[in-house]
């Protein structure tokens, strides 16, 4: 039923917008070590990186950045974003991406998750987009399609995208985190399930796993809030480019799976003052769902990278008059496709 | 390993939500001897039993339950000529008992399903957790990837925009079973062993657009929203198809809540399923089912009704039409069962006089 792949198949991209990497590092190093893992640092981070020894890696600062896309590119790489470096200069077919500020995350029976292979068993394993599964991932050991769910649907479809969930701090937007001021995510909820086609969804871009060839054009830094920062909680890029992955894999007749595997997220920052920058962020989704969810692609695109290029355009027509963010965001998603086709490896 | 609860194990809830409001209903063709283990959960609500196959036979309800039950011959005589789209021998005729309550809410269980524990070891209370379902809105227009977000300890993602969050009515609560599984013939046949053991704490909307299996073994469902889109079809005795009841109202009555703008929630709660049916008699049951489901599913997924289809009468009427006119060349079964479905609206109408003018989405 899975594909196999291979260690040397995958690259662990983690943006670091913390300098400080080690204990990082050290908690994820039995599911890290082997595997080749790419480090961006934050173009705008002053400090110098710490990173322990004992992993196989590279390490990508402001002057590579520079380099590889001139520096009038290099604010589109800022805080959160410096990880879409990573996917550009990866060779490998596929990346897990986590946030600085996560560790792995413990399972009801007390085992530590291995992120990673979970991602790896998500993107290996069919996705099933176009009749829902009460039993959830029909794949999984234990598991199976239920009665009614039709034969010819049972071979699923190929999964281009795996988002995990976080244990601890939700990602939650700073409204609802300042108003829960002690709420945490305690509920460890044991499944995957394929997100239905037509369905679209808030993607997170905390814990996150993709087939590269395939969807990488889409992961793309396009709409960057005014008062974007370092927390989550000011920041929209990933919810707008996931949204592009949801709609050109509806597209093209691929996956989506969200669910296990968890990640623990550390507790840090203060929504309240978050909230002062991302209220920006929460007003603008009013726009950009409706907007999502009435884009129709054109028979014309066949590949991620024609998704990308005619949400764009739509969004410069229908939204570019809204907010100039939108403008900005479409020729983000050009530019962006453009440098995938130079630098990445499409 | 899945176990049951025992039956001391099952502690009566401080209030027993929405009595009076309320019908429990359970095909049955055996005994109630279940009843036993659910007393501290059911035994407040009032229980409406569809006796199915032979009439002559008693079937023996445990003390202290408030019940109406209905055999074959009640059925005949309430509903007259119209008594042919309720099903013989065939699980499929609890769909009388959800016509003849006069509740607001169904909940609706089989015989061989006990109460199943939580990973704690808790006694699960599934009419308590069904009731919190359909209390509590539904999402069906954007993905929420906590889940269910009105749960205590839940909520939105960041990036779920704010006009979507006061979500929409709840019409269906469907759960979900832990120990034997819901498996068609084919898969049980090859996999006899199998048993769900995976207990997922999580409830969550069925996005709008997208159909689903709907298992009628534990479920629950505002009959004043949803009720007239839950027939259950021309099953058992007589008829070509089994074991195909509750998926035949499931994609109705999705199409009609997507329709309408109401909700379908699926998850928790579990209860136990205990009996394992025939895999060969089932396979004898679904088999046209499995090629006609097909031709079936493109069917709904393509079902569009007319803007002017306003309450769930209505739309079950179109659909009806469209069955007839488009699923009548792949059997001529789908002719009969479109004119059963128009049979069962009458009978609804006849025994719910008030309930013809319901409209879309408006509990009372």
């Amino acid at each position: 039923m899975s594909l196999a792949i291979k260690d040397d198949e995958i690259d662990i991209v983690i943006g670091a917008i913390h300098s400080d990497l080690t204990s990082f590092m050290n908690e994820w190093r039995p599911m890290y070590s082997r595997f080749h893992i790419i480090i961006v640092k934050d173009p705008y981070l002053k400090e110098e990186l710490k990173i322990p020894e004992g992993f196989n890696l590279d390490v990508y600062e402001k002057n590579d950045i520079d380099r590889v896309v001139g520096s009038s590119t290099l604010g589109l790489f800022s805080g959160y974003a410096c990880r879409y470096f990573g996917y550009l200069v990866s060779r490998k077919k596929y990346i897990i991406s986590v946030d600085d500020d996560c560790l792995p995350a413990q399972d009801p029976k007390g085992f530590l998750v291995d992120a990673v292979a979970q991602h790896i068993t998500n993107l290996t394993t069919p996705a099933t987009p176009f009749f829902f599964n009460t039993l959830y991932d029909p794949f999984t050991e234990g598991a199976d399609f239920v009665r009614g769910y039709p034969f010819s649907l049972r071979s699923g479809v190929k999964c281009a995208f795996s988002c995990g969930l976080w244990l601890n701090l939700a990602d939650h937007d700073a409204p609802t985190q300042a108003l829960k001021a002690r709420q945490r995510n305690s509920r460890y909820v044991d499944a995957v399930m394929t997100v239905p086609a037509g369905s679209l969804i808030p993607i997170s871009g905390i814990n996150i796993a993709f087939d590269r060839e395939v969807v990488g054009p889409a992961l793309v830094p396009a709409l960057k809030l005014a008062g974007e920062g370092k927390f989550r909680w000011e920041t929209m890029e990933d919810i707008w480019s996931g949204l592009c992955v949801k709609v050109a894999c509806d597209h093209l007749g691929l996956g989506v799976k969200t669910g296990l595997p968890y990640v623990l997220r550390i507790d840090r920052g203060d929504p309240i003052a978050s909230l002062k920058k991302e209220w920006e962020g929460v007003k603008l989704m009013e726009e950009v769902v409706p907007f999502f969810q009435s884009i129709r692609l054109s028979r014309e695109a066949t590949t991620v990278a024609d998704c990308v290029v005619e949400v764009a355009n739509a969004a410069k027509e229908r939204l570019g008059s809204t907010d100039p963010l939108f403008a900005r965001a479409a020729k983000a998603m050009l530019d962006w496709v453009n440098l995938w086709k130079s630098v990445g490896s499409i | 390993m899945a176990e049951p609860a025992t039956a001391t194990q099952a502690a009566a809830p401080a209030v027993a939500l929405l009595k009076d409001e309320l019908d429990i209903v359970i095909p049955t063709i055996r005994n109630l001897d279940f009843l036993e283990m659910w007393r501290p959960f059911f035994q407040p609500y009032h229980l409406i039993i569809v006796q199915d196959g032979d009439p002559s036979k008693t079937i023996k309800v445990p003390e202290g339950f408030d019940y109406e039950l209905y055999n074959r011959n009640d059925i005949n005589r309430i509903l007259g000529p119209k008594a042919s789209c309720i099903s013989f021998k065939d699980s499929a005729c609890r769909c009388f008992g959800y016509m003849v309550s006069k509740k607001k809410y169904i909940f609706t269980i089989d015989d061989d399903c006990f109460v199943a524990k939580d990973p704690s070891g808790k006694a699960i209370n599934a009419l308590e957790q069904h009731i919190k379902n359909l209390l509590s809105p539904s999402t069906p227009f954007f993905f929420n990837t906590l889940y269910d977000p009105y749960r205590e300890g839940a909520d939105f993602v960041r990036g779920y925009p704010f006009s979507l969050r006061e979500g929409v009515p709840t019409a269906v609560s469907h759960g979900l079973w832990l120990n034997i599984p819901d498996y068609d013939a084919p898969t049980q046949l090859v996999k006899p062993l199998e048993r769900n053991t995976r207990y997922v704490d999580a409830v969550l909307t069925i996005p709008k657009g997208t159909l689903f299996p709907m298992c009628g073994m534990n479920l629950a469902f505002n009959r004043q929203l949803i009720g007239q889109a839950m027939y259950f079809g021309l099953m058992g005795d007589g008829q070509p198809i089994g074991r195909y009841d509750d998926m035949w109202a499931g994609w109705c009555t999705k199409v009609i809540c997507d329709h309408l703008g109401l909700g379908v929630k699926t998850g928790l709660p579990y209860i136990y399923h205990s009996k394992a049916s025939n895999p060969f008699v089932n396979l004898r049951k679904e088999y046209k089912g499995i090629y006609w489901q097909e031709e079936i599913i493109p069917f709904f997924q393509q079902a569009a009704l007319p803007k002017d289809c306003t309450t769930v009468q209505k739309c079950y009427i179109e659909l009806a039409k469209q069955v007839k006119e488009k699923l009548s060349k792949v059997d001529p079964y789908f002719d009969k069962l479109a004119d059963a479905m128009v049979t069962w609206i009458e009978a609804w109408d006849e025994l719910n006089p008030t309930g013809a003018a319901v409209p879309n989405g408006k509990a009372k």
